[in-house]
């Protein structure tokens, strides 16, 4: 029987073949390993408040090892991600913020805290040879993560840990069942998921996400595959009333209106997650966080039978949304070192790994997609891996770069909710230009 | 005990009782000062705080200004806040009249004697032991258009599936509904105490005159629970006005902005979009009108005492 150890590695007998052919490494690395003090911050405590995802709960209930190879106490927080990223401003702009250490959601805080010098920069820990142990190589991060983790001004104020892919996860049985082969263009897709619908059977081609706000990354989803691509220019002006723009939130419309199921206008991830689970949807474009619960045979329909592709090209280009997480220390904090110690362990080489390999989340380190012990292994099918690696090579940023992210996917999210009742998409989308553009402004002047 | 207070010299004008009451007042006025320190620390600091605050232009994360009454003036002028408190308005006419009608009714009922009245009434109080939110939560579950129950129902018995709060023109008759289901008990439970304190002679004598039951209830019960009536009105619009938990978890003010209401408006704007002067402003005028509403219900209700 398989035994699951403290950093969650499952020990097989080829697991342990490899681990004896690899001794002449391992003693090497306990070296190295032994030269770097982990117990230099011994009796020290700690506080760390994360995100409540697979990740953060892998994380919690591994903190024991954290705590036995450092002796640093530790008490993690985990808070559902939305109320995390409110109270982890509210504490910031309190001064002394309660926690050592914080996740950050790139996509959303990363210019209000940088912009506010909130967190530390890192890049003095990671120079450090006594704080930063050099089985820690930061030189495996991907460049990619390592920038969407760095400010504008050169500061890395968070260490980047998680990246969040948008894909399509499509229902096999369905597909074979009308002999359809996987889009490879919206056009493709939008005719691909009208054959797919059968509502008799309450079986739709496509579901994605309606709600106000939340809808935003889908809608950005399109207009990635356009050549205007973003949704700010250089100058950093709002770009969101444009030809491309209006049609990528006519793709939205269209997708939402025609073949998603009654109700979308109300859908979050959530709802689509348990339509597509529940096999009554044949497509979704979402995270790919969520492969996870999709392949849980205790509460997935479709479990075994889930596929996986990258975002269809579109008339412009091919990029998939990206969406990630940073752990950073905040300027306040009295223990930077112990909480930089604890992010070493938390986004370590085998941590990282353990996070691919279950499905927890898609780690900044570049690593884990080349062990292909652990990646067969593991439960997931190899068309999860590929799609994942191929959409490190074409991810954009989701949303664009401002303080006020919120605000933009609220004004922009009710137009594209206004779209889906039948509102014409260019006028919604320079009506909410018109809203925004003027509170962009004001941020950028006060940036 | 040697009674002090009786040996100081009485100041002229008043009377024994008035001077120990003087003198009692001045010895023991340190007494207060532990309640006074809390309620200035949590009620008027705050308040004079969120005053100051709403006179100024502050973003978390971005330096404070000065800007006077500017957020108020933007404020009247924002359609947003106007639908806000159109929607508050009409949502909470809603989940009073409702509850009230139906609490009512729920008590009469329940106030004659049947058999296995006491398991009915504990049935009937059931939905206001639950908590907010997971109520919200399982009603969320049961609103899906495609796997809920409630379609499902539906379409045993022939109705075509309706899109609850999927759709922007039921979302909120659908949100008073899940507010109806949880709160009438509490209504039903006030006028229930109520109908017990009631004298039996006036129905007697009304059963004597002649009366029929409609009389007897338009003429006696009626008026004698209206104290009773009054208060469960002062407890469901104060609850209605700052219903939060179910409407953020159920629809998070969606679709669109169809069920935004002023506590979800205001939600956004200081902890999503981080404008606190802005939303201490919302605050502030948002008080002023419960604080009119309280008053015009409290008005009422010495009326209804007086009559």
């Amino acid at each position: 029987m398989d035994r699951e150890t403290l950093t969650g590695a499952v020990t097989t007998r080829r697991a342990l073949l490899a681990s004896a052919l690899a001794a002449p490494a391992l003693v090497e690395t306990a070296n190295a390993q032994s030269q770097f003090d982990w117990k230099r911050f011994r009796g020290e405590r700690i506080e760390v408040t994360i995100q409540l995802s697979p990740r953060g709960t892998l994380l919690q209930q591994a903190n024991k090892e954290f705590e036995d190879l450092t002796g640093i106490r530790c008490g993690i927080e985990v808070v559902p991600e939305q109320q995390h990223r409110q109270k982890i401003i509210v504490e910031y702009a309190s001064g002394r913020p309660s926690f050592d250490v914080a996740e950050l959601s790139l996509h959303v805080n990363k210019r209000q805290v940088g912009k506010a010098k909130w967190n530390t920069d890192i890049k003095p820990l990671l120079a450090d040879a006594t704080l930063t142990s050099p089985e820690f190589d930061f030189a495996d991060f991907g460049a990619g993560m390592v920038q969407y983790a760095t400010q504008a001004d050169g500061r890395m104020d968070s260490c980047p840990a998680f990246a969040d892919y948008f894909i399509i996860y499509y229902n096999k049985e369905l597909f074979a069942q009308k002999n359809i082969a996987v889009p490879t263009t919206w056009e493709e897709m939008f005719e691909a998921a009208k054959r797919l619908a059968d509502p008799s059977k309450q079986i739709y081609g496509h579901v994605g996400r309606g709600l106000k706000n939340a809808n935003v990354v889908l809608w950005s989803s399109y207009l990635l595959t356009t050549a205007q691509r973003d949704m700010i220019n250089a100058e950093r002006q709002l770009i969101t009333d444009t030809p491309d723009a209006i049609w990528a939130g006519e793709q939205y419309k269209r997708f939402l209106r025609d073949v998603s199921p009654p109700g979308s206008i109300g859908f979050n991830w959530n709802e689509c997650q348990t339509t597509f689970m529940q096999g009554r949807a044949a497509m979704w474009v979402d995270g790919i966080g969520f492969a996870a619960p999709l392949e849980d045979r205790n509460r997935s329909r479709v479990a075994g039978k889930v596929g996986y592709a990258l975002v269809p090209k579109g008339p412009g280009g091919h990029h998939c949304a990206l969406f990630g997480a940073g752990y950073g220390i905040p300027e306040a904090s009295r223990k930077k070192g112990p909480a930089w110690y604890w992010i070493q362990w938390a986004l370590s080489k085998q941590n990282q790994l353990k996070f691919l390999t279950s499905g927890a989340g898609v780690p900044a380190r570049t690593s884990p997609f080349s062990n292909e012990q652990a990646i067969a292994s593991s439960h997931f099918p190899r068309e999860f891996f590929q799609t994942l690696e191929g959409s490190a090579k074409i991810a954009r940023a989701g949303l664009p770069e401002i303080v006020p992210v919120t605000q933009f996917r609220d004004v922009i999210g009710t137009a594209l909710t206004n779209t889906i009742s039948g509102a014409d998409v260019a006028t919604e989308l320079r009506r909410a230009t018109n809203e925004f553009r003027p509170i962009l402004e004001q941020s950028e002047k006060d940036s | 005990m040697p009674d002090d207070a009786a040996a100081l010299p009485a100041p002229r004008g008043l009377s024994d009782a008035a001077t120990r009451r003087r003198n009692y007042a001045r010895r023991y006025a340190w007494f207060v000062v532990p309640a006074a320190v809390v309620v200035v620390s949590v009620i008027v600091f705050p308040w004079l705080f969120t005053l100051y605050v709403s006179a100024h232009d502050w973003h978390l994360g971005s330096a404070r200004r000065f800007v006077g009454f500017d957020n108020y003036v933007k404020l009247f002028g924002d359609a947003r806040f106007g639908w806000a408190m159109a929607r508050t308005l009409y949502y909470t006419l809603l989940a009073v009249v409702l509850p009230m009608v139906l609490g009512i009714a729920a008590a009469l009922a329940f106030h004659r004697k049947f058999p296995l009245r006491g398991l009915a009434r504990t049935v009937f109080i059931l939905p206001m032991m639950a908590t907010p939110v997971a109520v919200a939560l399982v009603w969320t579950l049961m609103f899906h258009p495609q796997l809920g129950v409630l379609n499902w129902l539906l379409a045993q018995v022939g109705i075509p599936p309706s899109m609850w709060v999927y759709a922007a023109d039921s979302v909120i008759p659908t949100l008073v509904m899940v507010e109806v289901w949880h709160w009438t008990p509490l209504v039903m439970l006030l006028i229930l105490g109520g109908l017990a304190s009631l004298p039996v002679d006036p129905y007697e004598a009304a059963k004597i005159d002649g009366a029929n039951a409609w009389q007897s209830f338009r003429h006696i019960t009626l008026p004698l629970l209206m104290p009773f009536i009054v208060v469960a009105l002062i407890i469901r619009t104060i609850d209605a006005l700052k219903a939060f938990d179910t409407i953020y978890v159920i629809t998070q003010g969606g679709p669109g902005q169809a069920s935004e209401t002023i506590n979800i408006f205001l939600y956004l704007q200081a902890f999503a979009f981080y404008n606190v002067g802005y939303a201490s402003a919302v605050v502030v005028v948002f008080f002023a009108i419960i604080l009119a509403l309280a008053a015009l219900l409290l008005w009422t209700r010495e009326r209804v005492k007086q009559t």
